[in-house]
């Protein structure tokens, strides 16, 4: 593997490894001091040109756990001219010795682009609405913790599919493990064509959630507001959003997933998302040892753990 | 003794193909005959002589974004294409919508001296949909063609106006049909790529129902139309169906519809955004289908140069379009196949009445303007380098069938091989 790009055609042993040694920085980051010296001497530069502090801070966590430097620039709220320098700007940080670098970009390719004109590992943090590897390693490694395996399990992802880098990855990943995943969404969320795809699709929550062993919420764009794509919130989550009526409908040891920011009383109940069975939280932090088992793969880091 | 010579080609004469040799003298074909001597002689061996071919759909940035192409670039790039013509898009920085840019640009290529540029004005002013540009004094300057290239004219009311006013002057509509409602926020086809990429489609509806309408306004008007760039096989049908119904119409496509498909964006490199998008095998093959058969009349590059710091950029972000002026002709014979009549009919012959473009398009004779290309259609090669002032074509690299030996424009060799 030199760069993590995306998750659409990894093999499920790559995966898997993956898996592993996440859930080994897992046990890492419980220690007293929750650090080892895996890249020491290396430096890490996240390069976000659309706003995320909270996949940023992730990063940078992970990497000052392996002991590496991080560097991270931000093209400010400007949105650089819509990227006309993205080239020049990739090339200056890379001069500045950077041995790895995260981006995460508004437009569709762009870690594909920094993988051409760079020659050293890119880690894809989100480029449009197309894929973001490491949100889908921090799911599977939550789920395989909880039920011990992805082989079988039935997953929903519910929301905005169309729109959603999170359900891009995800799906891929998880067939790859073995799960059966559903897209549910409203007809205008779902793709306009998805056949080659490893997933069904529904544009009825009610009918598929009763055999789920996750269901995974997406977050809706209220910024979009409704009326656009659906008539209305309050209609978007009668339909679609995890009330707690519906959780209860759920299989006893069902579980909850949001890759948040969440928008209680929206897609997921006010209450729900603080049920023992919804594993956000726990997302989040698998999110800090994901990342650490995609830069320890990267920069071939050669200590023990 | 003749001053140029070419010899020994296939020859399109007004009374079919022979094998004979084309004499030229002070600029005009001189005589059409066997064993002619000239003080220079062209091989024309294995070769197609025709007339030089003409493109319907040139943007060639002058005035305004010369650092994407200027007409000396522009029209050096036509000639080592084959092109002794090309129809010159209006949308410039300013646009052509008045005599004297049009003036301006077709006087600069003359004086240049690498093919004839005949602008196509603007329909309305500054291409904004909204007043009529100043169609009469654009007519007078000789323009024939009126787009507003670029954008679809959306407003059916400022269509059917104008249409009525071309109409009267005997001039073409040319539509870049794209419903801009539907192709908001998108860029590429709207289908299995676009889902998996994540990004904004355009559906195939966007062009054929921006044809469908102005087909009606057709039906009204009576002008003469001409659809740009048609992408979809449904495009192709409507265009099918009016030409049966009688309806003045004509299309095009584009070399990169006949070469490529929306698989190649999975790339997401820059050089495959155009529009429209590249669109399904199925309408690749359909577009393919329609240039063998003639329901497409003509194959038009859509030459659209950008710097190389413009698509450096991601795919979303990058503007439209791709260099085609060197490539087209082997685009066309890989599409075509050995059917001489057929390749000039649709790169030269076709788009020169198209566009009422004088001395320009016609069967060689003698006491004509020595406006020609020597074209071998099975010759192997690899473009590597381009006289356009920019590099975004996905043909670069690849390796392509039927290349020009030379290129003639009143007589003066524009372009040959190996020189
Ligand atoms: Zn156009």
């Amino acid at each position: 593997m030199n760069h993590l790009l995306t998750t659409e055609g990894l093999e499920r042993e790559t995966l898997e490894n993956l898996l592993t040694d996440a859930d080994e920085f897992a046990e890492v980051l419980t220690r007293p001091i929750p650090k080892v010296p895996a890249l020491r001497g290396k430096t890490v530069a996240t390069m976000f040109f659309e706003p995320s502090t909270r996949t940023r801070m992730s990063f940078e966590k992970a990497a000052k756990a392996l002991s590496a430097d991080t560097m991270s620039f931000s093209p400010g709220t400007s949105s650089l001219s819509k990227g006309e320098s993205l080239k020049d700007t990739a090339l200056t940080v890379h001069a500045m010795g950077v041995d790895l670098m995260v981006v995460r970009h508004g437009a569709t390719g762009t870690p594909w682009r920094l993988a051409e004109w760079l020659d050293i590992p890119i880690v894809n943090g989100g480029d449009g609405a197309h894929q973001h590897p490491t949100q889908a390693l921090l799911d599977c490694l939550t789920i395989k913790q909880r039920f011990g395996s992805l082989d079988g399990l039935e997953i929903a992802i519910v929301g905005d599919i169309k729109h959603s880098r999170v359900a891009r990855s995800d799906m891929f990943a998880m067939a790859t493990l073995g799960a059966n995943v559903t897209l549910v969404a409203p007809p205008t969320l779902l793709p306009v064509d998805t056949t080659r795809w490893p997933a069904a699709t529904s544009t009825d929550l009610d009918a598929v959630m009763e055999k789920m062993d996750v269901v995974y919420l997406l977050r809706v764009q209220t910024e979009r507001g409704g009326g656009s794509v659906f008539p209305s919130l309050p209609e978007y989550t009668n339909r679609y959003g995890m009330t707690s009526a519906r959780f209860a409908r759920l299989k006893p040891d069902a579980v909850v997933m949001h890759p948040g920011p969440m928008n209680r009383g929206v897609e997921i109940g006010h209450d729900v998302a603080d049920y023992e069975r919804a594993l956000v939280l726990q997302q989040v932090t698998n999110g800090v040892a994901a990342r650490m088992a995609v830069l320890f793969a990267l920069l071939g880091g050669d200590s023990d753990v | 003794m003749f001053d140029i010579v070419i010899s020994g080609g296939s020859v399109l004469t007004r009374t079919g193909i022979e094998q004979i040799d084309v004499g030229i003298a002070d600029g005009f074909i001189a005589a059409l005959g066997s064993g002619l001597e000239g003080s220079e002689m062209i091989d024309a061996s294995g070769a197609w002589v025709g007339p030089g071919l003409v493109d319907l759909h040139t943007h060639l940035r002058e005035p305004g974004e010369e650092w994407k192409e200027d007409i000396a670039t522009g029209t050096a790039a036509a000639a080592a294409g084959g092109y002794t013509a090309v129809v010159a898009m209006p949308n410039t920085v300013p646009a052509i919508d008045n005599a004297q840019i049009a003036f301006y640009v077709s006087e600069r290529a003359r004086r240049i001296g690498y093919a004839d540029v005949f602008p196509a004005g603007a329909i309305t002013m500054g291409r904004l949909g909204e007043h009529m540009a100043h169609i009469d004094e654009l007519w007078d300057a000789g323009v024939r063609i009126f787009t507003d290239d670029g954008t679809s004219l959306d407003n059916a009311a400022v269509l059917r106006l104008a249409m009525d006013y071309i109409a009267n002057l005997g001039g073409v509509v040319a539509q870049h049909a794209v419903d801009s409602t539907l192709s908001a926020h998108g860029c590429m086809h709207e289908g299995t790529v676009s889902s998996r990429l994540g990004m904004y489609g355009i559906p195939s509806e966007a062009e054929e129902i921006v044809i469908a309408r102005d087909l009606a306004l057709v039906r009204l008007t009576g002008v003469r139309y001409h659809v740009q760039h048609v992408s979809t096989a449904r495009g192709v049908e409507l265009v099918a169906a009016a030409k049966a119904d009688g309806l003045p119409v004509t299309c095009e496509v584009t070399p990169h519809h006949l070469t490529f498909d929306h698989n190649d964006v999975e790339t997401t490199d820059p050089d495959f955004k155009m529009m429209p998008p590249l669109r399904s095998e199925t309408d690749r093959e359909a577009l393919r289908e329609g240039v063998r058969d003639g329901v497409i009349d003509i194959v038009a590059t859509d030459h659209a140069p950008h710097a190389a710091r413009e698509k450096e950029v991601p795919f979303e972000h990058a503007p439209n379009g791709v260099t085609g002026l060197e490539w087209a002709a082997s685009v066309a014979v890989e599409t075509i196949g050995d059917d001489m009549a057929r390749f000039f009919e649709a790169l030269s012959m076709t788009p020169a009445s198209i566009g009422q473009i004088p001395a320009h398009g016609l069967a060689l004779a003698a006491d004509q303007p020595a406006h020609l290309v020597v074209f071998d259609p099975v010759a192997e090669w690899t473009p590597e380098t381009t006289r356009s002032r920019s590099r975004n074509a996905p043909y670069l690299g690849t390796q392509r069938t039927g290349s020009v030996r030379a290129t003639l424009l009143s007589g003066k060799i524009t372009y040959e091989a190996g020189s």
